[in-house]
């Protein structure tokens, strides 16, 4: 399955400038590892030691938080953008 | 007349002071941006040291970026009046602030320095023997604290070039910015959830700028201008809390300096304060802890509790559950202007809440209206429904000996009531229509 993966301003020296990029993968899982090979460095941004997402990092499948799916083994449909947010944005 | 003030407090305060780095500074350039005593950015989970400048999280960890300082020491005598001769508004703690030193010259709605309220009536109702007092920032420019945190972000999009002003906002942020941005002289476009009481977004849009709804909830707004601020379309506009996060929470700061100042250069006990992302929580406990670290307060025990309305209560749900992390949810409840489902600051305020000896409770929206009524009728404080559940929660933290009655405790009410007439409009109208005579007035039993 063919994505597109919105990049973060803090990220896009991992991906030569560029906001958004292609991978490829069923879950959120792969398309990580997808990133990772494309972009060496990306995965270790995102997820923590024990391979979870890093508790300040939000990521949205189409218009769904993660966190309220199957979190990395969200299922990432053909065409489906992907996002990766900071999640300390926001509030007071 | 403010700015004579801040000079005079500049040379009698900082004239005997030694500069002296609170946080570390290593790795911090401090550029050329001048913003008073800030001397970069630290991520507050790994402590990666950044130059100052329009950034919010940490590129290491993803952690949120926090404001260091020089802060000023020396004798804290001298600081306190310092402090007192300043101007009757935020900037009389400007050292202590990430404001340039000439800040209370520049055009602002000047917040602040909003009424502690010693609230015996209401401290009657809830059984609280102690002190018990409301701080009430109503009485703010734009009726609710957020004129604090938009101020100090003010003088960062100045420091950084920006000319366009922006937020994500549930409201009560929204008529902050633009309020600030009128009086600045800067564009404002702000977003909202578009189903917001119709106070709030009256109140959001009368100051002329840009007012959009966006079709969701808040976090979805959020995520929007999150994605906004890392694209060409949103290049050169400062988001308040989002790339100016770091400056806007300081803000937050103030109302524990003003407590402290106003309690007699003390700390309270124990403080009641309502969880939207958990950051004003968080800015006050920072605030305090400068305060002792400066010496300008006894250092003592203080307990802090978190308030959240149960349709919308992912840190009192994590906090009860022993828990560090905390679960999104999606948010169901009056209390609009605290319905953030997925809070930046949880983790941070969970710490706070268990490092103190505090709690974080929540109540129901029913429970909610109730609070805002009984504090309208003891204190003839009309609060809105952020107001309702600092109140509410403080009630219930009584009841279930969370909180000492006996000792002096401080709840916030972070906005006014006439936003959010909604909430109580069902019964808080005529309780009685007669005619213009006497007779009337008689017949209805009115004397």
């Amino acid at each position: 399955m063919s994505v597109n993966v919105r990049i973060p301003t803090i990220l896009r020296t991992y991906t030569g400038g560029q906001a958004e990029v292609p991978a490829e993968g069923v879950t959120l899982s792969e398309v990580i590892e997808s990133l990772e090979k494309s972009h060496p460095g990306i995965a270790a941004r995102v997820l923590d030691d024990q391979g979870k997402l890093r508790r300040f990092v939000n990521v949205y499948v189409n218009d769904d938080d993660v966190r309220f799916e199957g979190g990395l083994q969200t299922p990432t449909p053909d065409g489906a953008g992907v996002s990766i947010i900071p999640a300390v944005a926001g509030g007071c | 007349m403010a700015k004579c003030a801040m000079g005079k407090m500049r040379r009698k305060g900082l004239a005997i002071m030694a500069a002296q780095t609170v946080a570390t500074s290593a790795g911090s350039t401090g550029t050329s941006v001048d913003l008073g005593p800030a001397t970069g950015l630290s991520c507050r989970e790994c402590g990666t040291r950044f130059d100052l400048g329009p950034i919010f999280a940490c590129a290491e960890c993803f952690g949120p970026l926090e404001v260091a300082y020089d802060l000023p020491t020396g004798d804290p005598e001298a600081l306190r009046a310092a402090i007192e001769a300043g101007p009757d508004n935020i900037w009389r703690y400007a050292p202590l602030l990430p404001v340039p030193a000439d800040v209370a010259s520049k055009p602002s709605l000047n917040p602040g320095f909003t009424k502690l309220v010693d609230a015996a009536n209401l401290a009657k109702e809830l059984g609280v023997t102690g002190k018990l007092y409301v701080k009430d920032d109503s009485g703010n420019p734009t009726h609710s604290f957020k004129d604090r945190v938009v101020a100090i972000a003010v003088e960062a999009a100045r420091a950084f070039g920006y000319t366009t002003l922006s937020c994500s906002s549930t409201g009560n942020l929204a008529g902050a910015v633009g309020a600030a941005a009128a009086r600045a002289g800067f564009r404002s476009c702000v977003f909202i959830p578009h189903d917001l009481e119709q106070g709030k977004v009256v109140m959001a849009g009368v100051y002329g700028g840009e007012l959009v709804g966006i079709e969701g909830n808040y976090d979805d707004v959020n995520r929007f201008c999150s994605e906004l601020i890392g694209d060409p379309l949103g290049e050169g506009w400062g988001f308040v809390n989002v790339n100016l996060r770091p400056y806007y929470g300081e803000g937050s700061k103030t109302l524990a300096y003003e407590i402290c100042e106003q309690l007699g250069w003390q700390l309270p006990d124990q403080i009641v304060i309502p969880i939207a992302s958990g950051s004003q929580l968080t800015k006050i406990d920072k605030g305090l802890q400068e305060l002792i670290k400066l010496g300008l307060v006894e250092d003592k025990p203080y307990k802090i509790f978190g308030a959240q309305a149960e349709g919308c209560s992912p840190v009192s749900t994590a906090f009860k559950a022993g828990h560090e992390v905390v679960r999104p949810q999606k948010p169901n409840t009056i209390a609009k202007s605290l319905a953030i489902g997925n809070p930046a600051d949880g983790p941070y305020v969970l710490d706070i809440a268990r490092r103190t000896g505090g709690y974080v409770e929540d109540v129901n929206d029913e429970q909610v209206v109730e609070a805002i009524k009984i504090l309208a009728r003891a204190e003839g404080i009309f609060a809105e429904t952020a107001g309702g559940v600092t109140v509410g929660v403080t009630k219930k933290l009584i009841e279930n000996g969370q909180l000492d009655p006996s000792l002096t405790t401080v709840v916030l009410n972070t906005g006014d009531g006439l936003k959010t007439l909604e909430a109580v409009a069902s019964d808080s109208g005529q309780t009685a229509t007669i005619r213009p005579s006497l007779d009337a007035f008689r017949a209805a039993g009115l004397a």
